[in-house]
């Protein structure tokens, strides 16, 4: 069935849709979690302690974080080649452009390929910059994450990146996640308006929630 | 009318094609898109010069033949086939493109005329239904549901004119393949193949060079018949669960 599946072009948008999904759940979670760095560093670092010990003691001590990091990586690995590969399918049976030209689509549909590859891009920089550090700007410390946001908002560059990343999430979520909804079938005539509206309200909540942080520290209301 | 056509000429399927332009004048605003092409093909055979060729048939917007994508729409600015587009839809000195459908599914044959036997190899692998022949049966003998019979209608009104297929781009046979599934998945004629028919004209779709849905909604605006995006939801809603149950077996 997997086969079967991965070998269709509809079978891989589902696959698509279903690690968009997954993604689009833990952003919820990660952006409401962000936003406790407006009730100062102690509660912040205590939050980001506190998810290496959930499930404990059932748990060892980061167990559960790495689960959800599995998941996460997978989601995005499989997100990323099913898009690419149907991407590729879907330029290659459209070879001829029309001469006559016309601006077609809503803009959110547009940029999906394009934000795409910005929030990959994104997920990598993110990732070394807050997660490892590798390239953090100022001193990383480990366990200390108020400090290290802190820095990062700290730099324009900083703020330019995250930004431009959190618009294009809020475009490529308003198109996606109904998108997804049709792609699993559970789209109807009577339900468009209301998925249409929870796609808006999901990717602007989103888009707000996390830009919140750096105008936060931009604004000195988090130092 | 006197109008400026900037046509799609290519000698053959493997010749380069370019855009020529033509001039017609006399052209009434009651004649009809195919009718001006007409008017413009006889004056080109008056002049020793090789018609432009269309695909066309009955022009009465019910055989799916006429195809022209027109300003860059498929079936031009109206929400009708090209045969049933009328010339008042333009204005006295227009310049109008005039293109063949675009899709590497459809490769050109000659001018604006495409290949579209591609749609008859999907047909092929599942559009049908294995009922017996004969005298037509009593029309009562298999009761259907109204919303079923409104709902199989609705998809039943696909003419297979592919100009879903122009406009996506993606060059995808979604809304079409979409349209012809659930006309026959939701009656109980179509109910024995019921599995079989999603996934193998999914697979034949696939196998034809059509792209993939990005559901940009280019189909549905596009279509003379009013087969709504949300066909697609629902051919996606059949083949998952034709693949859950193939997974059991
Ligand atoms: C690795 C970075 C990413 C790439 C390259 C990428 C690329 C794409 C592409 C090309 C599409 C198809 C667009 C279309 O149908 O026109 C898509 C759909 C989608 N993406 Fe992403 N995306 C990425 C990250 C994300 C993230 C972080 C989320 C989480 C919110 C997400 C959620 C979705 C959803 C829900 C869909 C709809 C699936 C469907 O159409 O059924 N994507 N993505
Ligand atoms: S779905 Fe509409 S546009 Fe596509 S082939 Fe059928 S009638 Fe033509
Ligand atoms: S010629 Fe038959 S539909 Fe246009």
């Amino acid at each position: 069935m997997a086969r079967t599946v991965w070998d269709s072009s509809v079978g891989k948008k589902t696959v698509m849709a279903v690690s968009g999904l997954i993604m689009l759940l833990y952003l919820v979670v990660h952006m409401i979690g962000n936003l406790k760095i407006f009730f100062g560093a102690g509660e912040f670092n205590h939050y980001a302690h506190w998810l290496r010990t959930v499930g404990e003691p059932f748990m060892h001590y980061e167990w559960t974080l790495w689960l959800v990091r599995i998941v996460l990586v997978l989601a995005v690995v499989a997100h990323a080649t099913s898009a690419y590969q149907l991407s590729r399918r879907d330029i290659k049976a459209r070879p001829d452009k029309y001469v006559h030209k016309k601006p077609r689509a809503s803009y959110a549909t547009r940029t999906m390929r394009w934000g795409g590859i910005i929030l990959a891009l994104f997920i990598v920089w993110h990732i070394l910059d807050l997660t490892t550090g590798t390239v953090h700007s100022g001193g990383f410390q480990e366990g200390h994450p108020y400090q290290n946001v802190v820095d990062t908002f700290s730099t324009w560059y900083g703020n330019v990146i995250y930004v431009v990343a959190m618009l294009a999430l809020g475009l490529h979520v308003r198109h996606g996640f109904w998108s997804a909804a049709q792609t699993l079938g559970v789209g109807s005539r009577a339900r468009d308006r209301a998925l249409k509206t929870v796609a808006n309200v999901l990717a602007l909540l989103l888009t707000a929630g996390f830009i919140a942080v750096p105008v936060g520290v931009m604004t000195g209301v988090v130092s | 009318m006197k109008l400026t056509l900037r046509v799609w000429r290519q000698k053959n399927a493997d010749a380069e094609g370019a855009m020529s332009t033509y001039q017609v004048d006399r052209i009434s605003s009651d004649m009809s898109f195919l009718e001006m092409l007409d008017t413009l093909n006889e004056e080109l055979i008056l002049n020793g010069e090789d018609p432009v060729a269309f695909d066309h048939d009955c022009r009465e917007g019910i055989c799916g033949a006429c195809s022209l994508v027109i300003n860059g729409d498929a079936h031009g600015p109206e929400r009708t086939t090209t045969c049933q587009l009328h010339m008042r839809s333009f204005e006295d000195g227009d310049t109008i493109d005039i293109e063949p459908w675009r899709a590497s599914a459809f490769p050109v044959i000659k001018d604006l005329v495409v290949d579209r036997s591609a749609f008859d190899r999907i047909i092929q692998a599942g559009g049908y239904v294995t009922a017996p022949t004969g005298a037509a049966p009593e029309a009562h003998a298999t009761p259907v549901p109204k919303p079923d019979a409104d709902f199989a209608f609705e998809h039943a009104e696909c003419i297979g004119c592919g100009a879903c297929v122009a406009a996506c781009p993606n060059g995808a046979a979604m809304l079409f393949t979409s349209a012809k599934v659930n006309h026959l998945n939701v009656l109980p004629q179509g109910a024995p193949e019921r599995e079989t028919r999603v996934l193998d004209m999914v697979g034949q779709m696939d196998a034809e060079g059509f792209g993939g849905c990005t559901l940009a909604g280019e189909c549905a605006t596009a279509c003379p018949k009013g087969i709504p995006l949300v066909s697609i939801t629902g051919m996606n809603k059949e083949w998952l669960r034709a693949t859950r149950k193939a997974g059991k077996r």
